[in-house]
């Protein structure tokens, strides 16, 4: 197997089938690390991360960071809260700053779309793109791939639905171009005003009726309901997106093949999905966050094989 | 390139046997030690022990595991290349245990360190040794030698040394390689 063919994790559209291949196959190996009684290994101790996080993220960014820290890696962390950001400095002049304390990585999440490949043109680092507004959340694609991968085998031949609010996600468009590359069919679920216009574009199936999608699908990855992107009215009540879209015990139990739950998080409990569907045997939402680790250190290693001792 | 065959399946066969025999002379029931293949290659020599010490010399319940040593090497970032880190299966801690490392070339000795490195992400052995099939003897880079190999040989740098396997490559052998110049 040879090398990835990018120098960063920008967007999933830049990766090609046997790169994502290579990142969750390695992403397997990661994932034995993590279940040894020491769960470190010294690959990365000289390598020098820095987490740039101008919007919040929880998991994301603990997921991230513990993925650095078992690679041995030093981390350095930035959060746009408490950064010379406010005071009026540019993300270029930040990040220069950044680097010019020797940093090799930087992991950024960043409310614009674009920012990070922004940053790839500017810097001389390698950039992971942990979400750039509703662009593109690579890694949280890849997570996914890698635990629908373990859960069901191939990823071929697949029938994914992605249901909920897909105007506002990153995960949504990372999603889609990952496992269409993969040879996954793919759905996308939701009301007309949650669903962008040009979504037939790109190859999936529009679909405006959750029964419809759960009876076609193997896989149904829940997206939560945005409120903090949405300044508009995009339905009429959470009561009625909740009897309309919110995924229950009742619909699982009604189907003939039994479909595998996904939610990357966080949960709005009892509006996208129920409590009782998220705890149950269908759901693999916490193998999700596991996962995350793991894959994250594989695009980590992928990535740092790339910038030779003497070149970078 | 040219290939000259150094030992044969009989020759073989019969290092591989008195390897068995040290073994059992050390580690008497392996109760209390565990033999750990190096990946990629030393997971052959590992079945083939294995397979010996239970058909010929009736050791029941030998513990066994796979290591891998990707994640450990001291030359990652400095070489050319993709470096695919394989399957680690090792499913019991180490602690206290005498763990015998099995590889198939003893060579400059890095691997090992590495996989000295690793095996302690499983517990602290009580001791750790090391088989070789083949020492590269002159070699090595590291003060590392092996407490049970089945043969020496003198090689120079640019040369390679081959272990081909039955179940693999359709018959038992080591080749030596050189390039032709």
């Amino acid at each position: 197997m040879s090398e990835l063919s990018v120098n960063h994790l920008l967007g999933i559209k830049h990766l090609d089938k046997e790169d994502i291949q290579l990142i969750l196959d390695t992403a397997k190996e990661f994932k034995e690390v993590l279940n040894r009684p020491i769960k470190k290994v010294p690959t990365l101790r000289d390598i020098t991360i820095a987490n740039l996080f101008f919007e919040n993220s929880t998991r994301t960014r603990l997921s991230f960071e513990l993925a650095e820290k078992r690679l041995s890696a030093d981390v350095v962390n930035f959060s746009a809260g408490s950064s010379s950001v406010k005071k009026g400095e540019t993300l270029i002049d930040t990040v220069n700053n950044i680097l010019s304390m020797k940093v090799d990585m930087v992991v950024m999440r960043h409310p614009n779309p674009g920012a990070a490949e922004f940053l790839s043109q500017h810097v001389d680092a390698s950039i992971i793109n942990a979400g750039d507004g509703a662009h593109e959340h690579p890694s949280q694609a890849l997570l996914d791939a890698f635990s629908i991968r373990e859960k069901l085998g191939a990823l071929q031949g697949l029938k994914i639905a992605i249901i909920g609010d897909i105007v506002h996600s990153r995960v949504a468009l990372s999603n889609v171009l990952l496992l269409q590359k993969m040879g996954a069919e793919v759905m996308v679920c939701g009301p007309t005003t949650l669903i962008p216009k040009y979504m037939h574009t790109l190859g999936v199936r529009v679909e405006h009726n959750l029964q419809t999608a759960i009876e076609w699908c193997d896989v149904a990855n829940m997206l939560r309901v945005q409120h903090e992107r949405q300044d508009l009215k995009y339905f009429p009540s959470i009561a009625e997106y909740r009897a309309q879209y919110g995924l229950t015990m009742e619909h699982l139990d009604a189907l003939d093949t039994p479909i595998v739950v996904m939610h990357p998080g966080p949960i709005n409990r009892g509006v996208e999905i129920t409590s009782e569907v998220a705890d149950s045997e269908h759901s693999i939402i916490l193998e999700q966050v596991e996962n995350g680790v793991a894959v994250r250190m594989a695009v980590l290693y992928l990535l740092a094989e790339k910038r030779k001792l003497g070149t970078s | 390139m040219s290939k000259r065959e150094i030992i044969n399946s009989r020759e073989l066969n019969i290092t591989l046997n008195r390897l068995c025999c040290k073994l059992v002379e050390n580690h008497g029931d392996f109760s209390e030690s565990i033999l750990i293949g190096l990946q990629p290659r030393g997971a052959q020599v590992l079945e083939r022990i294995v397979r010996l010490l239970e058909n010929e010399y009736n050791v029941k319940n030998i513990r066994t595991g796979l290591l891998d040593i990707t994640f450990y090497r001291d030359d990652f970032r400095r070489r050319e290349g993709h470096l695919q880190p394989n399957k680690t299966k090792i499913d019991f801690l180490v602690e206290d245990q005498k763990v015998v490392f099995i590889d198939d070339v003893l060579y400059t000795g890095r691997s090992v360190r590495a996989a000295m490195d690793a095996i302690l992400s499983f517990g602290r052995p009580a001791k750790m040794e090391l088989l070789t099939l083949i020492d590269r003897r002159f070699s090595r880079d590291l003060p590392i030698q092996p407490d049970y190999k089945g043969r020496q040989v003198d090689s120079i740098e640019s040369q390679r040394v081959e272990v081909l396997w039955k179940e693999i490559n359709g018959r038992d052998a080591v080749l030596l390689t050189e390039p032709t110049s």
